[in-house]
């Protein structure tokens, strides 16, 4: 055996890359597990194409799966790979521009075919060509090899061997990496528990992969990346979308009520519905409706009965669910709505991020129909931004919406498992008895006579005795909830509903300058938080003094946001649109923000955003 | 798929509570909400409202578990007028915020007011939704062929050539047959009643109310303003007897009078024919049977129905026992509680939040 030397690192970042159909996605989650297990802050970035199976071997079927891991605080998925496993020509050619040049590259040669090689485009192969000779090319047969460790196998076909090879090339980056590999063999022993000679199989792809490194002199050394240091907890790495149904979950049951969702499969937002529909022991009711208006409905019927009603969309959903959310305003019940923003307009991007549902969720709904908002920051604060949703839902008995987006919702990141009764108290008091008395001085219920402090008015499920009552759409008169078109009465309503969502109470927003005088803020909101706080590392790393907020609630604003603003030379907002929040703030503050926007269905670099950054900071210097 | 027996209440208001025996009894005041009924003189929606609130005493209910959701129209101002709890919603999304309700509380007796536009028009996906799922609800569409609250366009029932406001030369929409949509969607419990046949509405109402599962029942509702006259052939007692066919479950099929009785027997190829009794002779009577497993001989009997109202079957349809969705929803949740040991505790949501994969620092 050759004898290998042992390198240290302190971050790394991997990009698995291949066709649609050669289980990249299951590859990289298994790696990250493995990382998370090793005690390495890690982030995750999903991508792959909205097709099922795209023709196999093209560009438009390649998927890929991103993990940085780290042994410090790791802020994002990585700007560009250190390693690039790709299982195809088709993989390498969507990726190689975005590898810095002496990055490491692990190619199947196997899949490197004249075919396959002029299904994009290459005349020869670059593997062969010196076309790569910038980067430290691994060339390994993955396929045969993997076959060939297969061969005792007599009872499996050719293909269901070929099939293996992700876990041969799991195997081999995890020697690579120095990751252990027990969590991956439980995992396939639960996968292929019914199938034990796939399970074999599997698990000597692995160990073949495994060996492979350890054994060709191919591969000189292996790397360590030392666990990163954490606050003491228990953790476990969470997608956006899981951390998401787990804090709608948590908040019901800390609520003390049932949890009811309504929804419409739809990318990148299906998953919600899957997690809490595998949530029955938890009194977690999941009804997949006829469409995204019933799903919508349904939530809103669910939370007039009381319970927490909840439906999960991404924006082609909100469009259609919008005149129910109307409804909800006027009817002022709770209701939490959960948008998992994507690329758009119309079907635009279904699996790529983008933050352009902002003005929809304000804006989009006829009259004037104030919602609250609030948005996701990183895939593990999705639990708390859910358990902060239905918060202000119960006690402000409005609709919320929740923005989370596609970045958010496939990416992961290791996470802090709360205890319980730490969570916040989100007990609610239903309507028991008359709140008002009439002229004759007889106990009566007023459905809006509300309460002074909040302006949330009773919430009065049926089967109340004594409380029966009629809602509707149709405009109420203060305090009776009668049907009422007086032109005063409609004005004070008006102003009464959006008074409410004003007043919701919302933290003030922290702002992070450590330095202390700092003339520039980057001001972002949503999932840009990670590629922003990298970028402003960096920058005060390199001595720079830069401030730092992010913005949880988008309405209401916090009430310091006007004093923050006002206290920058310059204020940068970054946004994966074309400038919406810088719209609102702008109209709101008339304060002059920088709009810096991508819309690549990417999240940002950290380059990127360092570079604009360091542009506005020799403005002000 | 085999359908176990889940041991399902029988009745659509076994959950709901009713009142103790020794109750004072109820009556139409104690439904009568205090809001001015504001139709137009002569609508039958205020022949309808008064069956609906003299009904509902007899169901003996407790009131606050009454719950009417509407949609939008004339006929969705309904909820208002009924002193029970009430939801007047959004155009067509009344059975969609209805499943919701049902199916998060078993112990509402919930009712669906909608009308022909709301719930044929632009409800008409959660419509059939509901009926295919077999939601414990009480829907009842009140059909007047016409847009009354938009003032007189045609509506999905319109008869083709409908001269209205949005349809100068005549409307060339096919209309939908309420009854046949239903039955087209298995719908378990189908009826149709006269707004002016009070105690036929009145029996349909009851069967409807008690039935577990969607119950649809076509009202039959005259517009004195926009479509006045479009059931007066069915009203007026000369041709009545000659057009409304009655059905009556394990019952032949028959329409007239006494003493012009004609009997509908089967023909090959098609949904049968009404001849005198004298002549069926040999020929196959055709016996209504409501119970009857597959909607095909339901759905013979709405088709004789056409826009001429020649013949027009009043009466239940259909009335089969199929597990609701919201009573087997509530099964596999209340089925996984029972399973783990009871409702989740503050332990066991921490073993939720850990998941499987979890690891210590420090």
């Amino acid at each position: 055996m050759t004898s290998k030397t042992v390198q240290t690192l302190d971050r790394v970042v991997i990009r698995f890359a291949g066709d649609s159909g050669d289980g990249m996605q299951l590859t990289g989650d298994r790696f990250t597990s493995e990382t998370a297990a090793l005690g390495n802050d890690l982030s995750t970035l999903p991508n792959f194409p909205a097709e099922i199976r795209a023709p196999q071997g093209t560009l438009p079927g390649v998927s890929s799966f991103q993990l940085h891991f780290a042994d410090h605080d790791v802020l994002t998925p990585g700007d560009a790979p250190d390693v690039l496993v790709a299982m195809n020509p088709a993989a390498l050619k969507a990726n190689l521009a975005d590898l810095p040049r002496g990055a490491t590259i692990v190619a199947n040669t196997d899949e490197f075919t004249t075919r396959n090689l002029a299904k994009v485009g290459y005349e020869t192969s670059p593997l062969e060509d010196g076309s790569l000779e910038s980067w430290h090319v691994h060339a390994v047969a993955l396929t045969s090899i993997t076959v060939e460790a297969l061969a005792p196998f007599e009872g499996l076909t050719r293909k269901e061997k070929e099939r293996a090879k992700n876990m041969f090339a799991l195997g081999l980056l995890s020697w690579m990496y120095t990751r252990p590999t027990t969590g991956t063999e439980d995992f396939l022993a639960k996968k292929f528990g019914g199938r034990p000679e796939i399970l074999e199989a599997n698990l000597a792809a692995l160990r073949a992969g495994w060996n492979y490194g350890e054994t060709t002199e191919d591969f000189a050394s292996s790397f360590v990346v030392q666990a990163a240091p954490m606050a003491p907890g228990r953790y476990r790495n969470v997608t956006g979308n899981t951390a998401l149904a787990l804090g709608l979950a948590a908040a019901a049951h800390r609520a003390g009520r049932p949890l009811v969702l309504g929804s419409y499969p739809i990318t990148p937002a299906s998953d919600v519905l899957h997690a809490l529909s595998g949530m029955k022991r938890h009194g977690v009711t999941t009804i997949q409706a006829e469409d995204e208006i019933a799903g919508v409905g349904i939530a809103l019927g669910a939370s007039y009965g009381g319970a927490i009603g909840v439906t999960s969309t991404s924006g082609p959903g909100i469009a259609l669910k919008s005149e129910t959310i109307g409804l909800a305003v006027s009817l002022e019940l709770p209701l939490v709505v959960v948008d998992i923003q994507r690329g758009g307009p119309s079907t635009g991007l279904p699996t790529k991020t983008e933050q352009a549902d902002l003005l929809q969720v304000m804006y989009g709904r006829n009259g004037e129909s104030p919602v609250p908002v609030l948005a996701a920051q990183t895939p593990a604060d999705c639990f708390d931004a859910a358990l902060d949703a239905v918060r202000i839902a119960t006690t402000y008995r409005t609709p919320v919406v929740l923005l989370s987006d596609g970045y958010l919702a496939n990416g992961s990141e290791p996470w802090a498992v709360p205890e319980v009764d730490e969570l916040p108290d989100l007990a609610v008091e239903l309507a028991s008895a008359p709140n008002a008395v009439d002229d004759a001085g007889e106990p009566v219920f007023r459905p809006y006579l509300r309460d002074p402090e909040t302006l949330a008015r009773p919430w009065a499920v049926p089967g109340t005795p004594g409380l029966e009552h009629r809602i509707g759409g149709i405009e109420k008169a203060d305090v009776t909830g009668d049907i009422s078109y007086d032109p005063d009465n409609h004005d004070t309503m008006v102003r009464l509903r959006q008074a409410k969502v004003d007043g919701i109470a919302v933290p003030d927003l922290e702002v992070d300058d450590p330095s202390g005088d700092a003339k520039v803020l980057v001001l972002g909101w949503g999932s840009t938080y990670g590629p922003v706080a990298a970028a402003t590392r960096v920058l005060r790393n390199a001595g720079h003094a830069v401030a730092r907020a992010h913005l949880r609630h988008l309405n209401p604003f916090p009430a310091n946001l006007d004093d923050v603003l006002r206290r920058y030379e310059r204020v940068l907002v970054p946004e994966m649109n074309t400038g919406q929040l810088a719209l609102l703030l702008r109209g709101t503050y008339l304060v002059d923000v920088r709009s810096h926007t991508a819309v690549r269905g990417l999240p940002f670099t950290t380059v990127e955003l360092a570079d604009v950054v360091s542009t506005i900071l020799e403005e002000v210097s | 798929m085999t359908l176990t027996d889940l041991g399902m209440p029988v009745t659509g208001l076994q959950h709901v509570p009713h009142l103790p025996d020794d109750a004072p009894g109820q009556s139409k005041r104690d439904f009568t909400s205090d809001q001015e009924v504001r139709w137009c003189p002569g609508c039958g929606d205020y022949v309808i409202l008064a069956a609906v609130q003299s009904f509902l005493p007899e169901l003996g209910l407790r009131r606050e578990n009454i719950v009417f959701v509407s949609g939008i129209g004339c006929s969705s101002r309904f909820p208002y007028y009924l002193d029970t709890y009430g939801m007047h919603s959004i155009h067509g999304r009344a059975p969609a915020i209805a499943t919701g309700l049902a199916t998060s509380r078993p112990d509402l007796s919930v009712w669906v007011v909608t009308g022909d536009g709301d719930a044929l028009s632009i409800g008409g996906n959660h419509l059939i939704h509901a009926l295919r799922r077999n939601v414990n609800l009480t829907i009842l569409l009140f059909n007047n062929q016409i847009y009354g609250l938009t003032k007189g366009q045609y509506s999905p029932t319109s008869r083709t050539g409908s001269v209205t406001k949005s349809s100068p030369l005549g409307s060339v929409d096919a209309p939908f047959n309420p009854v046949s949509l239903a039955l087209g969607a298995e719908a378990t419990f189908v009826a149709r009643a006269m707004e002016s046949d009070r105690a036929e509405l009145k029996e349909v109402l009851r069967a409807a109310a008690e039935h577990r599962g969607a119950a649809l029942v076509e009202i039959y509702q005259n517009c004195p303003i926009f479509n006045d006259g479009a059931f007066e052939v069915l009203k007026d007692r000369t041709q009545q007897a000659a057009r409304i066919v009655r059905l009556r479950s394990g019952e032949p099929v028959t329409v007239g009078p006494e003493d012009d009785r004609r009997v509908l027997v089967r023909v090959a190829g098609g949904h049968g024919e009404f001849v005198p009794e004298a002549e069926v002779g040999a020929r196959e009577v055709v016996v209504h049977d409501a119970a009857a497993p597959d909607p095909s001989a339901a759905f013979a009997l709405s088709r004789l129905d056409s826009p001429e109202m020649t013949h027009v079957p009043m009466g239940v349809f259909r009335q089969v026992s199929r597990p609701t969705y919201d009573d087997l929803v509530r099964a596999q949740v209340e089925g996984a509680v029972d399973a783990a040991g009871g409702p989740a505790t503050d332990a066991d949501l921490g073993e939720l939040l850990r998941g499987r994969d979890t690891w210590t620092v420090g």
